[in-house]
């Protein structure tokens, strides 16, 4: 009776491994290597004047421009305005308004809007939390501004436009802390940084300063600086712009400094890309409207009018 | 005196026939029968399944994205590397549980009027770490106190984590102990003390004995748990287990290293209650030994 009973067993087991795992193996996504960051994943061809005239474009919502950027939105990218904020946006005291027009961001994206023949009246704006943005899935907007960098691996489950903002990584510690003194990269790598989940930044802790103790993670950048007051990591790795917003406004008394900025991988060009859903129809008007506002002028325009600190800060090679 | 293949594995198959030694030949025929019956039953329910699964129109891409061969594989190594941080976690956090716990059923069970303000501070204790949700600890302990920048204060957040979970935890295993002395018998601790044992001596050498045995499955389910609610420690910047599965499905929009971290837990989990409900029914044989 065991031996039956040890039988059975055995055939129920040969019977799942047979019709188990016996699926088709399915070619693997592959992830190519980030060395040398094209501009723009979609081959863009040039549009059609038809296809990017206004009332041809095929919205989220007819008539209406969605844009989408996370909730809170920071300064410089998106500034402080009077009060009420559109709802979820709040003014926290040090939180931007993404319809106020003003901040980095908020004037691109009415720029482009403007290029695309959307008045500052016909945008809409929702929320989009960052690492949402470009994962794979159907998108309630029609471009998401939000600092999102460049990779190949971004540029495969959606649509990232050409670069509006050629950005550089910076390193933010307590000025009390040794890690301020350092000026070369070679030094930095004995310390302890942390960042946000999912971006550039996190990545040049281990491919750029090759830090030797592991990167500290964090949900957000609120609570890295968090763990920087509370002297629970040495720095943080943010992009340039932020780093500035976070050493004059979030760290309060100036307590923070920038130690310096990285130069970037060999060849590459980190640069912020607009997110539109994947194959969207709008991409190449996009792309087009980002070339005119190069071409104006009007890029160089915004970056130096909402942030002008750049070139001020050391390059640590 | 075992009679063959325990009692548990009858009970699967033939669903608990009741009835002793006298009835057990006739039980033992029966369920030769009734292993085929199961086990014929059990490949046509998880065949159907199977195919309604991978049946479903949208399979391909959950496979892809849930079930990748490669993603799985090639996050393996970096996952169970880091899984050493959840494992120093969850003993050294256990031990003090299983302490901390224990000193806080005892404290409520102190009888007397003198005596309340301990017992009401236990209780106030015991419901507040149940009322609170852990990412409020964790943040407030593990950003906060380090945050005051009070010298002698360490800064660690895995020390902090430990503290957060301990305190959390305790408060759940004091109301599993105090279960498990509630339902030792009062005419136990009446024959300890009649025997001119004091109370404390009633308490440490008859009750708890009996008690902590009563409640190892309960604590053995807590333990579980708190293997898993060591995520806590990702909160404040520690790059533990989870924390790496998500990096990892962050930089590859692809879920199966989150796979891994499961696979890595089963493998912890099932073989630790196995183990335990062995050393449950080993104590209970002796126990009935002993009786005889």
């Amino acid at each position: 009776m065991a031996r039956l009973r040890i039988a059975s067993f055995g055939l129920i087991a040969l019977l799942a491994a047979a019709c188990g795992p016996g699926a088709a193996t399915t070619a693997p996504t592959t992830v190519p290597a980030t060395a040398g960051a094209t501009q723009g994943a979609v081959a863009t061809a040039a549009p059609t004047p038809d296809a990017c005239a206004t009332a041809n474009l095929k919205t989220v919502t007819a008539g209406v421009l969605t844009a989408g950027t996370d909730n809170p939105a920071f300064p410089p990218y998106f500034n402080l305005h009077e009060s009420p904020y559109p709802s979820p946006w709040e003014d926290l005291g040090y939180t931007g308004d993404p319809t106020s027009g003003e901040g980095f961001e908020s004037a691109m994206a009415y720029a482009v809007a403007d290029q695309l023949g959307f008045s500052k009246d016909k945008v809409t704006w929702v929320v989009v939390p960052f690492a949402t943005s470009f994962a794979p899935g159907p998108k309630a907007f029609d471009f998401n501004i939000n600092q999102v960098s460049y990779t190949p691996e971004r540029a495969q489950n959606v649509d990232l436009s050409d670069g509006y903002y050629s950005l550089k990584q910076a390193i933010v510690a307590l000025k009390e802390n040794a890690i301020s003194k350092e000026t070369t990269l070679a030094g930095l790598a004995k310390y302890k940084f942390g960042a946000q989940i999912g971006t550039t930044s996190f990545k040049a802790i281990t491919d750029e300063i090759k830090a030797t103790a592991e990167g500290a993670v964090y949900d957000t950048n609120d609570l890295a600086i968090a763990a920087l007051t509370a002297k629970q990591i040495d720095a943080i790795v943010v992009d340039l712009p932020t780093a500035d917003f976070i050493t004059n406004v979030q760290i309060e008394n100036g307590a923070a400094t920038i130690v310096g900025q990285l130069a970037g991988a060999a060849g590459s060009d980190e640069h912020f890309s607009l997110v539109l859903p994947k194959d969207s129809p709008l991409t190449p008007c996009v792309n087009g409207a980002l070339a005119t506002l190069k071409a104006a002028g009007t890029l160089d325009e915004l970056a130096k009018k909402w942030l002008p600190f750049q070139e001020a800060i050391p390059v640590l090679k | 005196m075992s009679l063959g293949p325990g009692p548990s594995d009858v009970d699967l198959l033939t669903g608990g026939l009741p009835g002793g030694p006298v009835r057990f030949r006739r039980r033992r025929r029966f369920s030769g029968r009734s292993s085929i019956v199961a086990a014929v039953s059990t490949v046509v329910f998880f065949g159907l399944l199977a195919a309604a699964i991978t049946g479903a129109p949208g399979w391909a891409q959950v496979q892809r994205a849930f079930l990748n061969p490669t993603f799985f594989w090639g996050s393996l190594p970096d996952v169970v590397g880091h899984f050493w941080v959840n494992v120093q976690l969850f003993l050294v956090a256990e031990v003090l549980i299983l302490g901390l716990g224990l000193v806080l059923a005892v404290l409520r069970s102190l009888p007397g009027p003198v005596l309340f303000p301990i017992r009401l501070l236990a209780t106030f204790y015991v419901d507040l770490f149940r009322a609170i949700p852990g990412v409020l600890v964790i943040y407030m302990l593990g950003f906060g106190i380090p945050g005051l920048g009070i010298a002698g204060i360490p800064v660690d957040p895995f020390l902090w984590a430990v503290v957060a979970l301990t305190l959390l935890y305790s408060a759940y295993v004091s109301e599993v102990y105090r279960a498990g002395i509630e339902s030792i018998h009062p005419s136990q601790e009446a024959a300890a003390r009649s025997l001119g044992l004091t109370r404390a001596q009633a308490l440490r050498f008859v009750v708890l004995p009996q008690a902590v045995r009563r409640v190892i499955p309960p604590l053995l389910n807590d333990f579980i748990g708190l293997q898993k609610d060591t995520v806590l420690v990702s909160f404040v910047g520690v790059v533990d287990i989870f924390r790496t599965a998500q990096i990892k499905q962050a930089a590859t929009f692809n879920f199966s290293p989150y796979l891994a971290v499961a696979l890595v837990f089963i493998l912890m989990t099932f073989p630790l209650a196995r183990v335990v409900d062995w050393l449950v029914a080993r104590d209970r044989r002796r126990a009935s030994a002993a009786a005889r």
